[in-house]
């Protein structure tokens, strides 16, 4: 699936990395736990989590994880966007929980990690 | 790339800039043309490590070098050092605060992670003096 496919899907908004929305994207991770997602081999996948903070991006940077959405309806900073920028990694926005997200894409074929 | 060292100091607390050192090592990893699949392993290992002296230590400093065939990271760190290594390796065990935890660590997920991504790793450490962490990983897999 393309982000720009799980975008459709979701109505999410998008707010960096406009470029990059035609990206494979084959699984799906949801986590709060940035240990977790260092743990993972895959690197095509999306990471949801409600971790607005500088670390999530920084995660997805070690991780080759080129697609993160915040889900809860976070906001991220000016900070985390620069450096989403700088590595060529997609934000998305979500405004529900990441229950209802994990359910959506799940049932339009994202796969899941394990 | 023969001999090259890369220096970074590193300071407890200091969140807004955990993993700048490693952001750093992984570009130059990346312009060196090291596998994709090694790069990964090694700035895992190393982000852990370096979240690791943010989080637990007063302050840390990251030597990485690199020969033809590998790098070496040493990450020494001035801080409460670790009473029980073993515990410390044991996966779900973390003496770390709560502002670590919004950070999104503190699992006790680190070590055993660090440890499953490189070749070789040597912990030395003194309770009340500090933790010297020295990280392996070859550029190219051994069979």
């Amino acid at each position: 699936m393309k982000i720009r496919e799980l975008i459709e899907v979701l109505h999410c908004e998008v707010v960096c990395g406009t470029d990059f929305l035609d990206t494979e994207i084959n699984f799906g991770f949801a986590s709060d736990l940035m240990s977790d997602v260092l743990t993972l081999q895959q690197s095509n996948l999306l990471l949801l989590t409600g971790l607005s903070n500088l670390q999530s991006i920084r995660t997805a940077e070690m991780a080759d994880i080129k697609c993160i959405m915040l889900v809860r309806d976070k906001h991220p900073s000016e900070e985390m966007i620069e450096l989403a920028n700088d590595n060529d990694i997609v934000i998305l926005r979500y405004s529900s929980s990441m229950f209802k997200a994990c359910g959506i894409l799940y049932n339009a074929g994202l796969k899941p990690v394990y | 790339m023969s001999g090259t060292i890369l220096t970074y100091h590193v300071d407890g607390g200091d969140f807004s800039n955990a993993g700048n050192a490693s952001s750093n090592i992984k570009k130059y990893l990346k312009q060196l043309n090291v596998d994709p699949q090694i790069i990964k392993r090694i700035v895992v290992a190393l982000y852990e490590a370096e979240v690791n002296i943010v989080a637990h230590a007063f302050e840390g400093d990251i030597t990485a070098t690199l020969s033809p065939t590998d790098i070496s990271i040493v990450l020494a760190d001035k801080g409460p050092g670790i009473k029980d290594i073993g515990l410390a390796m044991t996966e779900g065990y973390s003496t770390a605060s709560q502002k670590v935890r919004e950070m999104g660590f503190g699992a006790g997920m680190g070590l055993p992670n660090i440890k499953r991504n490189v070749d070789e790793m040597n912990i030395e450490t003194a309770v009340g003096k500090g933790t010297t962490l020295t990280l392996k990983v070859f550029f190219v897999p051994k069979s």
